[in-house]
């Protein structure tokens, strides 16, 4: 693969308007989700999850009931799809793919000293290398936040391109760590320079960081999605992750998806949630759809 | 862009309001002196539902005596009570009128959305909100109206006439009373024809409050009712929002007489957008300047100049923002575009938009399906457009936006003030120096910087030129509804 050089690419800083864009939001969230469209949403969100354990406490225990899990969502419920994929640590990839890879689960491994990604790029390198030879489906990376904020950008930016180079075939899901980048405008360019690096995914959270995921965050993302397609073309695919516990919630980021990148991008092959509570709450909505009543926390399973 | 495989789709399912609680009667006489009274000549008129065509309601339409009737309840309110009574007490009067319209808003958003044709999502987030948002702030007013102008006296000036249109019936019948009433004016009100049920609910609602009877009267009825009302010659002031046409006639009529006039007219607001704005929410604010409320509003963004550099992007994002605008029933929740007000109103955008395809420019329209009934206009918008045409320099008060691109910014000031209107503009950019720039150089009551339609009551609200005089909310609204003297 050739190198292309950072300041050879036609990408500026763009202003984005931070009223504006909470107003946006807002508007989203006015939608009103009923009947047959709230049935097929919670259906929809729950295969574009990305069921993640990424604890310093994680077993092989852990992993496999979570594995468990990702293919049958509900004891009783019939017809659930599965979620999108495991996300786990990179030691856990080889044991996660013998669990979930008959089921089309994919697995996807954190990666490049996640979450602060303060290590060296060979270890990095190496890390990503060694998750896709475990069997890996997807790379989760996080950038170097601290090279972005001393303006080092084709640091960060060359950084990507390697790691993507290191993916072979694996999809790379770049994680901006939107919480510790300061505002939408620096959202808005992370975002440019991931995509233009070659992600595939770009992806606001960790986790381990609050805020994570917000509406806001996600739309100037999903936004520099848009400009990259209409300039290109190509789409790229869009993982909120963290924060987002609730149903209403997830369909909402749904709605927001439909309405600034259009239905193309509602699948998981464009659209995931990084989440670990929200399957439970989509679940119990699907079973209040069914039965007319909320059952108890007690009969959804906490993996 | 990309298309969707065919299991993508994903489409709302119907998400109506229901209407159950919500009571419109068959007939509705005049309310005058604190009670509904037939009108003299027996004379009603339809008022319709423009998303069905179907009738709602008889109304009463009110004759010379009937409007005489309502002059004189006024009147005598205002000399044996209202002015009499002490400010503070006018002031519990409003603050009750504002909580009862918080308690009914569902009611009447509802059946503003029915009347009217608008979405109830803006009926029930903008206009019903905004109304007790007046009443609330001019009941603060009431008893502390020296404190508003110091070192001057200030008091009422007697019986006031106002005349409201059809496409906020009941935020403008709040613009106009309750900053009336909290000055310590009596008033008669006349609403549009088209829309008159929520003043009529709000008749009701001052029964409830106690309101003491002919403080305000609500006569229905159409052009001729309202020139009985601006002719009567007991009258002290008349407020008039409407169009351009009919304020002139207004002027004229009351031309050499004493009687105090406040205009608020039309408008074809410049909307610039500039190379360095924040785009996508600049996309946002054009779409809410020109398609909120159908395009339905004075001060709606009609003209949009954009920087030429960017303009081919622009239009892009623009035509695909406008095709998620959800077209249809304006009492589902996820309406974003409703029914247009009334058969002749769409006749009239018709014509406009005849006149933009016959000068030649591309049109582009939303790609939704529009009911069989009802009176609808999908979100329009022309490109390329030119100043000297007639879509740029008519109001069409439609959901029509037509663009134009520029290069400088002296050139789209100059284009942006080149028109007979004058009540509002929209100026989009990240750069805080050229706001300042641009506000003081626009001719138009009301800039907005990086939002558009932004209303609220401390605000003074109002046009240049042939967008009319006089303004309405904050200090400068109160002025206009009171005698200043040393």
């Amino acid at each position: 693969m050739t190198k292309v050089d950072f300041n050879s690419l036609d990408i500026r800083r763009k202003a984005v308007d931070q009223v504006g864009v909470e107003e946006r939001c807002a508007r989203f969230k006015s939608r009103s989700i009923k009947k047959d469209a709230k049935i097929q949403g919670l259906k929809m969100a729950l295969n574009m999850i990305d069921l993640t354990t990424l604890e310093g406490k994680d077993t092989e225990g852990k992993v496999r009931q979570l594995c468990h899990k990702a293919s049958h969502l509900h004891y009783s419920y019939d017809g659930l799809p599965t979620v999108a994929a495991v996300c786990v640590y990179p030691s856990f990839v080889k044991l996660a793919k013998s669990l979930v890879s008959n089921k089309g689960i994919k697995v996807a491994s954190v990666a490049t000293a996640f979450p602060s990604g303060q290590s060296f790029l060979k270890y990095k390198i190496a890390e990503t290398e060694e998750a896709v030879q475990e069997g890996a489906d997807e790379i989760d990376m996080v950038i170097s936040r601290g090279k972005f904020h001393q303006g080092e950008y084709s640091y960060v930016f060359d950084e990507i391109a390697s790691v993507k180079e290191a993916c072979g075939k694996a999809r790379l899901k770049v994680i901006l760590e939107t919480g510790e980048l300061g505002n939408l405008d620096a959202v808005y360019y992370a975002s440019q320079i991931a995509i233009e690096a070659g992600a595939d995914f770009i992806k606001t959270s960790t986790g381990k960081i609050k805020p994570a995921a917000t509406m806001p965050v996600s739309l100037v993302m999903l936004e520099a999605i848009r400009d990259h397609y209409f300039r290109t073309g190509k789409m790229v695919g869009m993982k909120p992750a963290g924060g987002i516990s609730n149903a209403k919630l997830a369909l909402h980021y749904l709605i927001m998806v439909k309405e600034t990148l259009g239905e193309a991008w509602l699948n998981n092959q464009w659209f995931r949630f990084g989440a670990s509570s929200l399957a439970n709450d989509l679940l119990k909505q699907l079973v209040k759809q069914e039965s007319g009543m909320y059952q108890s926390a007690n009969y959804f399973a906490l993996d | 862009m990309a298309k969707a495989k065919k299991d993508n789709d994903w489409n709302l399912a119907p998400a109506p309001e229901s209407t159950g609680h919500v009571k419109i009667d068959k007939k509705y006489d005049l309310f005058i002196g604190g009670k509904f009274v037939p009108p003299t000549a027996k004379k009603y008129f339809e008022t319709v539902n423009p998303a069905t065509e179907k009738i709602l309601s008889q109304v009463a339409e009110a004759g010379q005596k009937d409007v005489d009737k309502a002059v004189k309840a006024a009147r005598k309110a205002y000399d044996t009570v209202w002015s009499k009574m002490p400010p503070v007490e006018r002031s519990k009067y409003i603050f009750r009128i504002a909580r009862l319209i918080q308690e009914r808003a569902r009611e009447f958003a509802i059946i503003e959305s029915i009347d009217g044709g608008k979405p109830i999502r803006e009926s029930r987030d903008v206009d019903v909100p905004l109304a007790a948002a007046h009443f609330f702030y001019h009941a603060g007013w009431a008893d502390k109206l020296n404190y508003a102008f110091p070192n001057a006296e200030v008091s009422s000036l007697g019986v006031v006439g106002q005349i409201i249109p059809w496409n906020f019936p009941l935020l403008m019948a709040a613009w106009k009373i309750a900053p009336a009433l909290a000055c310590g004016n009596t008033v008669v009100l006349k609403p549009a024809e088209t829309t008159p049920l929520t003043a009529l609910k709000l008749a009701e609602l001052f029964m409830d409050a106690g309101l003491p009877d002919g403080v305000v009267n609500i006569i229905t009825g159409a052009g001729s009712t309202g020139q009985a009302l601006v002719e009567h010659s007991d009258i002290d002031k008349i407020a008039f929002t409407g169009s351009t046409q009919v304020g002139k006639m207004i002027k004229r009529s009351l031309a050499g007489k004493s009687t105090r006039l406040t205009l608020e007219l039309g408008g074809k607001a410049a909307n610039i957008i500039f190379e360095d704005s924040a785009i996508d929410q600049a996309v946002e604010g054009v779409v809410n300047g020109i398609y909120f409320n159908q395009g339905h509003v004075c001060c709606a963004g009609s003209r949009l100049f954009v920087e030429e550099s960017i303009s081919s992007e622009f239009i892009r994002k623009l035509k695909h923002r406008m095709d998620h605008l959800i077209l249809g029933d304006p009492l589902d929740k996820n309406t974003d575009i409703g029914a247009i007000n009334s058969e002749g109103q769409l006749n009239t955008i018709q014509s406009y938009l005849e006149a933009g395809e016959k000068d030649g420019f591309e049109m582009y329209q939303s790609n939704v399906a529009v009911p069989k009934k009802g009176f609808w206009c999908r979100p329009t918008l022309f490109t390329h457009v030119s100043q000297s045409s007639v879509i740029s320099k008519e109001e069409i008060f439609g959901p029509v936006l037509a663009m134009q691109t520029f290069r400088t910014i002296d050139e789209v000031i100059d284009k942006a003030n080149n028109t007979p209107y004058g009540l509002s503009a929209g100026v989009w950019t990240d750069k805080g120096s050229k706001i300042f720039n641009l506000t003081t150089k626009l001719k138009a009551g009301v800039v907005w910087a990086n939002t558009f339609n932004k209303f609220d009551p401390t605000s003074p609200f109002g046009g240049y030129k042939e967008s009319g005089f006089g303004r309405e909310g904050g200090l400068h609204g109160l002025s206009a509804y009171l005698k200043i003297t040393g």
